[in-house]
């Protein structure tokens, strides 16, 4: 038997390979983002009703729970349907061991490039205005669980979608989608102004959820008037972004499967 | 040359189909224990479907297939880690450096290490043996085409498997390259006890690196034997061409009758007759011809399935 610890440290040291050759494309995942939270920087006069926040404060959080699904699903489902095309996935099958080794190499390098790209937005938004709750103890501990657990509720989601998809246009489409979802997400104003049935849309997804973790994490006190019972909520979320973890790895590594199988039926000429 | 007992592959009427179309229609192959065997066809012909189903990538359709003495379709792990495959991909991993990957793909194999056979290979040993250490450091995207392929055989390799697929290793290489690839393999498989399995379309190739060749036909085996049994099976003909004054002549001969053939023709015009030509119709001669046949075949095929 080959033992665990032996493939993660293989699949770690892929993961670690695989991030210093993507630290390059680092620049293009946080244009979007630093751009946003320049915007923000522009309303940081508009009051939001009823806080001594502003509504640019009230959107940075919201920011970085939509980098982490730009970076990390949506980054993880163009590298796999790129990489299906380009030969690397069946490198890796044709070597013992080789498909997990990816797979884990490829959530770890997304991962930490997640990390990467959070850092250097939550740290322009911390030069950029005053007032984020990044001082007290409890917001730097909801920050620790919520952000690991966000990306890994996102990331599968992105394997699933790089294994189902057959075009790169068609991703294009899912990000439409995703636009959409963040619409619904509460990610730059509160889920309240929606209407009820689109707020229940919203809370079904992971966006919603991390995106509410880390503006309890950064912004704690507005979350009282948006919603009620602040730690209740918490709790909620890490139980939704739980569930899509277990289930969205699930589902990633059936897919995996068989849609690999498909892939190599496709090579014939 | 004589082989072990036990195979190292071993089919027998193999069957794929895809859909209504069959694409091989049972093939029997049988590769020994450190044998080379060139799998020879045109493209279309199933060669890469023989080879997928061999390494456990595709599912047969029918047949008893074995590979090390186990059915690809329930190969595990330890299995595959016995196995060198030798992809017809080129563009895979291109941001990672040579040394990097090859080191890298080597650690998947070390668990499988015995002291028979040591995996994996010392990555700059390989390297040098395929002639990229001057390119250890570089980025695979920045490699040629040859140097690309010899990175990709040193990748089948790093694992010191008992048996090496070799898909298409040379299309697209110019001839210098090719030639130099062909030193390469020869060398490798000098050195250690592999048996390879190599398709191609080029029968040059297949004359030069193996010791067998099966022909692919439309997905049959048509022909299997060494380069030269092959000749003398397939090219039992002789042209003979020559000029007397400005009229060309040709003659096609068997074997036996060409000696008394020029016998009579120099008793009767020897001083006439300039430009004389005696060469033995090639073994590429026929196979060219076999292929000939088989796309005249299909097109006969395709025009009565269109008339029903």
């Amino acid at each position: 038997m080959v033992s665990l610890r032996y493939l993660f440290g293989i699949g770690l040291s892929r993961g670690v390979i695989e991030l210093r050759h993507n630290l390059s494309s680092i620049v293009n995942y946080i244009f979007f983002p630093t751009l946003a939270v320049f915007v923000m920087y522009l309303l940081r006069n508009m009051p939001l009703v009823d806080t001594d926040y502003s509504l640019g404060q009230y959107a940075v959080p919201g920011i970085i729970s939509m980098n982490i699904l730009f970076t990390g699903l949506m980054g993880i489902a163009s590298t796999l349907l790129l990489e299906r095309e380009d030969g690397t996935l069946h490198r890796a099958r044709a070597t013992p061991h080789g498909a997990f080794g990816y797979f884990l190499g490829k959530i770890v390098s997304q991962a930490l490039l997640c990390l990467a790209t959070f850092t250097v937005v939550l740290a322009l938004s911390m030069t950029l205005f005053d007032g984020f709750a990044l001082h007290r103890i409890t917001s730097l501990l909801t920050l620790s669980w919520v952000l690991p657990l966000g990306v890994i509720a996102m990331l599968p989601i992105g394997v699933v979608l790089g294994s189902v998809l057959r075009h790169p246009r068609q991703l294009s489409f899912v990000s439409l989608l995703l636009m959409g979802l963040t619409a619904v997400s509460g990610v730059f104003y509160p889920l309240s102004l929606q209407s009820p049935a689109l707020q229940l849309v919203g809370q079904a997804f992971p966006l919603y959820w991390l995106t509410f973790g880390v503006r309890g994490a950064m912004l704690p006190d507005v979350i009282l008037v948006d919603e009620q019972g602040e730690s209740r909520h918490l709790l909620e979320a890490a139980g939704t972004l739980s569930v899509w973890a277990v289930i969205g790895s699930a589902m990633a590594i059936y897919v995996l499967r068989t849609s690999s199988r498909r892939a190599v039926g496709r090579r014939m000429k | 040359m004589k082989w072990a007992e036990t195979p190292t592959i071993e089919a027998t009427g193999l069957t794929m189909n895809y859909g209504q179309g069959a694409v091989l229609k049972g093939i029997d192959l049988t590769l020994h224990t450190g044998e080379v065997l060139a799998l020879l066809g045109p493209n279309g012909a199933g060669k890469t479907t023989t080879v997928e189903i061999l390494e456990g990538f595709r599912k047969r359709s029918g047949g008893e297939v074995r590979v090390l003495g186990t059915d690809p379709d329930h190969g595990d792990e330890a299995w595959k880690a016995r196995l060198g495959i030798v992809l017809q991909s080129w563009r895979d991993h291109r941001k990672w450096r040579v040394r990097e990957l090859l080191a890298h793909i080597g650690r998947y194999y070390q668990v499988y290490s015995t002291t028979e056979r040591p995996r994996p290979y010392d990555a700059d040993e390989l390297l040098e043996q395929v002639g990229l250490e001057e390119q250890a450091m570089r980025p695979v995207a920045k490699l040629s085409g040859g140097q690309r392929r010899r990175l990709d055989v040193a990748i089948g390799l790093v694992g010191n498997p008992e048996v090496l697929f070799l898909d298409e290793p040379t299309v697209g290489f110019d001839p210098e390259a090719r030639s130099d690839f062909h030193a390469l393999i020869s060398r490798l498989t000098e050195e250690r006890k592999t048996s390879i399995l190599l398709t191609t379309h080029d029968l040059r190739e297949a004359e030069t690196l193996s010791h067998r060749i099966a022909i692919l036909m439309n997905g049959r085996i048509s022909a299997e034997g060494s380069a030269q049994e092959l000749a003398a099976r397939y090219s039992g003909s002789v042209a003979v061409s020559y000029f007397i004054r400005d009229d060309e002549y040709h003659q096609r001969l068997a074997h036996d009758e060409v000696t008394d053939y020029l016998c009579s023709l120099l008793e009767r015009a020897g001083p006439m007759i300039s430009g004389l030509r005696v060469e033995p119709s090639s073994l590429e001669d026929t196979y060219l011809c076999m292929v000939r046949e088989e796309k005249s075949a299909d097109a006969t095929a395709e025009l009565s399935s269109l008339e029903v």
